[in-house]
């Protein structure tokens, strides 16, 4: 399965990465050179696969919902880029607009800038 | 009204009668906070309005090196939902990273659910048909993740405001099946949906607080086809209301595309409640690329079958157990069961004025009249009222035993509705408690009758109408503390004898 | 009279100080000594890239308050006194307070944590002084350390060679005697190559041994804290100080923490070791092949069996690395956006300052990890390559539980396939790979390695491994005490 530079540009923009146009031939090389060793993988035969870590034979561990927050030895404001009244700031999304809504409803947000 | 189909790619809601021709397909995924102390994955409060950013710590901040682990209520909320939904419950599930870049989600992924999801294969009932045959919407999944935080656009002029504190609050999604076939199924479903969470204590569910948010997807065909057309999500709805119309109106643009000879593209729709149109989201067109794989910081989710059983066990009196059991214990009518059952709070408190005063249909007036009147007024819900169903109950006491006139009763509520002070008490301090001793009364009554001897005599006589005045009279004698209904009895049987 | 600290190992500069034989302040000011003598820090061989000298001085010269409190000499598990006044770099992949933790990488720097990584708080309620922080190839992506946004680390054997990566500033720190004890991290063999190269000892301990709240995550399920010690017996009571369950790490293990220091002297006779073929190829250095066998001599003539093994599925492992790891490390390096912490470049609106800090911000190898670990995550493509890679990971666990469950006790093997390279040589990424060839197997596995130095070639350290079934660190190290033991001065010959 060879990498195109159509592809490496997709994944660029998917993992937000800003490539400069100048490396993206030479990425496409190295990452078909390193792909082409995957391949034998492909030749193995497996079942499904089984968590092999096999740290936690009981499952996942549980904390209780309730105790004091993690502290923080420094103030947001001593290691975040941009702060302003309590709040993160990021430049406003180029696609924005309100449809009515002044705050997301988050999570899955519809405006993400694919 | 005409349709403006097309301009800016808008529909107004109302437009042409091509809808007829086609079916409404809809499903609905909701998502809903658990109502917890702490955050999914970290100590953090989750209480609603603090400051921006003050309930955040190293993990839901997502600074480097941090590391999730999950909280057992958050669990137990979501097992009891699922149950709830009479869904299978998973005892082996798995988290996994959705991955994607927003700003209000700091990691760059959710720790969500993908193909090992906490539950599968539920239902919810939402009501009957107009024959009678009950309608059952599916729930394909109930499966357990994290919130985002907030982005605020319109705060300040160049840059978008964020916003954490909900950074990592839990959610349980609920996914129905597409089951639903019109905008009136949906809210049922929604409202069905919203009160079965509240009985089961495991959330707000208020989408003015945000704690309930639904999307929608929708999608169109001709009468009779089985096959499903292509589906569009609608998102940005604010109230069921909301979902109800927006659902009407992207359905109505889907219709006229198809009517057209079109195809419905696969897109998502934000909904303008301002404007009741639905438009594009300006993003690409086709799903996004999450990378979904299994969250390697987080061992499968394993629940013991004791614990689920004893959660099962465990769970409240859900609505429609209610619903049956009121109607049979109390013998009320179907309008008084549900309201009665609207919410879990409302119910508790019928039942303890019923339970103690014994007469159920007398509780059940007053709780629907005027304590739902008085709640309304001062605007709290039934857990801030301060008149306990205990006394409630007395007050009731009260005018059965003919201690209190109804009228004087709705007095003493008010006063208890201010003060919750006991009803004897007011009613004694007010001056409201009625005479009922009919030796007292009879003495009123020989009093007025001596004192108004034409009268009397008439009345004796057989002139009836007479009856209320000399009523009246007594009442004054008593300064309004006579039981008029007693004094009506007592003067009768005078003058039948 | 001037000690020599970094003739001392650690357990006996701790006693030394709990008696009051020696200041508590006086290792730590002889390592920054020591540091100063040998260039250590950015000016000379880059091992060490943020210190404070003043500062652990101070921290240091408080300790003398729990030297009061102590009685004797011995320091049970949660004393305060297992590591007392004994200094010890930390790897800058994990959090540490006052210095800053950048991950040797742009996107990071000046960034100082706050909260501290669990490690580094058992360090320092065990005594210890954290004297600096050290580099790294970024983000732990590298066999070399040549890799950092701050300059390559120098071999202290070679200074014109590497040191290994992606631990090299630790394995450098310790091999130039500044500190006995250094934490490093662990994804493919970024503890045991570099200390294979620098002629130091190098632990990873099983996954989930020791916890990983505050390890700066690259690859999730291979990821583990590790420890460079001078000695077999520096790094055993390091590993004891680190070892345990920690509450803010899932995966983190609720398994009793062995004495690994106890197995210092236990005999070895009948102990099965192990030989994999597979790790013995025919393409093996025939001096690299000698120096192994010379060392699995060692242990025969102290009574343990060899018997040869299989492996089968060794050659598995590199392919599967490659993608599990920078699948893993493609999300976990999604965090770093310019948005709550780091570097910030503006761009045009939200989405060019992503993609302006982020290419401003890592380096080619990270770059090339997180596309590559991008694309095998994504639509179409998870089921062939990350799906599949774990199904393969399967595989090699089988091979191990087949072999330790047939009465193996450990295996041994190379570390690596050759000794330390010149800084420069290797260019190809594929190549640079290959250095993992042997140590990538047990992070895949879970299973506890280590490496010990079994000799030299042109005067180059090289490293044999031992690795052992999951949780059995005492076995290993009874192997290793032993090992170091039978071979003495030749290690270093």
């Amino acid at each position: 399965m060879a990498v195109s530079e159509t592809d490496v540009r997709h994944i660029a923009a998917l993992a937000r990465l800003g490539l400069p146009e100048g490396r993206i031939g030479a990425l496409v090389a190295e990452l078909n050179g390193i792909l082409a060793h995957m391949e034998e993988l492909s030749k193995v035969k497996t079942r499904e696969a089984v968590p092999v870590a096999g740290v936690a034979a009981g499952g996942m561990p549980l904390r209780e919902d309730t105790g004091p927050p993690l502290p923080l030895a420094r103030a947001r404001d001593r290691f975040a880029p941009a702060v302003r009244d309590g709040f993160l700031l990021v430049p406003r999304l180029a696609t924005h607009t309100a449809a009515g809504a002044v705050a997301d409803a988050g999570g899955d947000a519809a405006e993400l800038p694919e | 009204m005409s349709a403006t189909a097309g301009r800016s790619g808008a529909e107004r809601a109302g437009g042409a009668v091509v809808t007829d021709a086609y079916e409404m397909v809809v499903g609905l995924e909701v998502h809903v906070q658990l109502k917890t102390r702490t955050k999914a994955f970290c100590n953090c409060s989750t209480d609603f309005g603090a400051p921006p950013n003050s309930n955040t710590c190293p993990v839901c901040l997502a600074l480097p090196g941090t590391l999730p682990v999950l909280n057992a209520r958050a669990v137990e909320l979501a097992t009891r939902a699922a149950i709830g939904l009479e869904c299978e419950v998973h005892t082996t599930s798995i988290f996994a990273r959705k991955n994607y870049f927003y700003p209000d989600l700091p990691k760059g992924y959710q720790i969500s659910q993908f193909d090992r999801p906490l539950a599968t294969g539920g239902c919810l009932r939402i009501g009957t048909t107009a024959a009678g045959a009950p309608i059952a919407v599916g729930i394909t999944r109930v499966h357990m993740e994290e919130d985002a935080g907030k982005s605020i656009h319109d705060r300040f002029a160049e840059a978008t405001a964020i916003d954490l504190n909900r950074s990592g609050v839990p959610l349980i999604e609920i996914v129905s099946e597409p089951d639903m076939r019109s905008a009136a199924e949906a809210g049922a479903y929604l409202r069905t949906l919203k009160q079965l969470l509240e009985y089961l204590d495991v959330s707000d569910v208020s989408m003015e607080e945000g704690s309930l948010r639904v999307d929608a997807n929708v999608s169109a065909r001709p009468r009779g086809e089985t096959k499903l057309g292509t589906k569009t999500e609608v998102k940005n709805m604010n109230s069921f209301s909301g979902v109800e119309r927006a659902l009407e109106a992207e359905f109505r643009r889907q219709c006229g595309v198809l009517a057209r000879g079109g195809t419905v593209e696969q897109q998502t729709m934000l909904w303008d409640g301002a404007r009741g149109e639905v438009r594009p989201a300006r993003s690409k067109e086709g799903s996004h690329d999450y990378r979904y794989f299994p969250e390697p910081d987080l061992p499968p989710l394993v629940l013991k079958d004791e614990w689920v059983a004893r959660i099962r066990k465990e769970l409240p009196e859900l609505p429609a157990a209610r619903r049956e059991r009121f109607a049979a214990d109390y013998a009320l009518g179907e309008y008084d069961v549900q309201e009665l059952t609207a919410s879990p709070a409302i119910g508790e408190y019928f039942e303890g004025v019923a339970r103690q005063h014994g007469d159920a249909k007398a509780a059940a007036n007053w709780v629907m009249g005027e304590v739902r009147a008085a709640l309304n007024a001062g605007g709290v819900g039934i857990d801030q009222f301060r008149v306990r169903p205990a006394d409630l109950a007395r007050l009731l006491d009260l005018v059965r035993d003919g201690q209190v006139s109804h009228s004087a009763a709705k007095r003493i509520f008010a006063i208890m509705v201010q003060t919750g002070d006991r009803p004897e008490q007011v009613a004694e301090r007010e001056g409201l408690l009625q005479e009922g001793d009919d030796a007292a009364l009879a003495g009123w009554i020989d009093e007025v009758l001596s004192e108004n001897p034409a009268e009397a005599l008439r009345y004796k006589n057989g002139e009836r109408k007479l009856q209320g005045f000399l009523v009246g009279l007594v009442m004054k004698k008593s300064k309004g503390r006579a039981d008029p209904k007693r004094v009506n009895q007592l003067l009768a049987a005078r003058a039948g004898a | 009279m001037s000690v020599d600290f970094a003739a001392m190992s650690a357990a006996h500069l701790r006693d030394a100080v709990a008696a009051n034989e020696v200041e508590p302040g006086a290792a730590v000011r002889g390592s920054f000594a020591r540091s100063g003598a040998v260039g250590a820090g950015r000016d000379g061989l880059n091992a060490i890239i943020w210190a404070d000298a003043a500062r652990s001085t101070r921290e240091a010269d408080a300790l003398a308050e729990r030297v009061n409190q102590a009685q004797g000499s011995r320091a049970p598990h949660g004393s305060g006194r297992e590591l007392l006044g004994v200094p010890v770099a930390v790897k800058d992949n994990i959090a540490t307070l006052e210095l800053p933790t950048t991950c040797g990488s742009h996107i990071l720097e000046g960034y100082v944590s706050p909260f501290e990584a669990t490690v580094v708080s058992r360090l320092r309620r065990a005594g210890a002084v954290v004297v600096g922080k050290t580099n790294m190839d970024e983000f732990a992506m590298g066999s070399s350390t040549e890799h950092s946004a701050y300059g390559p680390t120098h071999n202290p054997l070679d200074p014109t060679r590497v040191p290994g990566g992606s631990s090299g500033g630790s394995a450098a720190a310790v091999a130039a005697g500044v500190v006995r004890i250094a934490l490093g991290s662990e994804t493919g063999g970024s503890v045991r190559q570099p200390a294979a190269f620098c002629g130091v000892v190098g632990v990873k301990p099983t996954y989930g041994r020791v916890s990983r709240y505050g390890l700066v995550a690259f690859a999730s399920s291979l990821d583990q804290v590790g420890v460079f010690g001078a000695s077999v017996d520096d790094a055993a009571l390091a590993m004891e100080v680190l070892a345990g369950l920690d509450p803010l790490d899932a995966t983190s293990a609720d398994v009793p923490v062995a004495p690994y220091r106890a197995t210092a002297h236990e005999s070895v006779e009948g102990l099965v070791v192990g030989r994999p073929k597979e790790y013995f190829p025919e393409s093996l250095p025939p001096r690299m092949r000698e120096r192994c066998d010379r060392a699995l001599a060692a242990l025969e003539a102290q009574g343990a069996v060899v018997r040869e093994v299989s492996l089968p599925h060794t050659d598995l492992a590199i392919p599967v690395y490659y993608i599990v790891a920078p699948a893993e490390a493609s999300s976990n390096l999604a965090r770093f956006d310019g948005v709550r912490y780091g570097l910030r470049v503006q761009g045009d609106g939200l989405r060019g300052m992503y993609e302006a800090t982020r290419s401003a911000g890592f380096g080619p190898e990270v770059t090339r990890r997180i596309l590559l670990g991008t694309y095998v995550l994504s639509a179409g493509y998870y089921d062939a390559y990350y799906k599949k890679a774990q199904e393969v990971r399967g595989l090699l666990a089988g091979d191990f539980a087949a072999v330790f469950g047939s009465g193996v006790d450990v295996l041994f093997t190379p570390t690596t396939p050759t000794p330390a390279f010149r800084i420069g040589a290797v260019s190809d990424p594929y190549e640079m790979y290959l250095n993992d060839i042997f140590t990538a197997t047990a992070n895949l596995v879970g299973v506890p390695a280590m490496s010990v130095p079994v000799g030299r070639i042109d005067g180059l350290p090289v490293g044999g491994q031992l690795m052992a079934p999951h949780f059995r660190e005492d076995v290993m190290f009874r192997a290793a005490y032993a090992l170091e033991r039978a071979l003495g001065e030749e290690a270093h010959r």
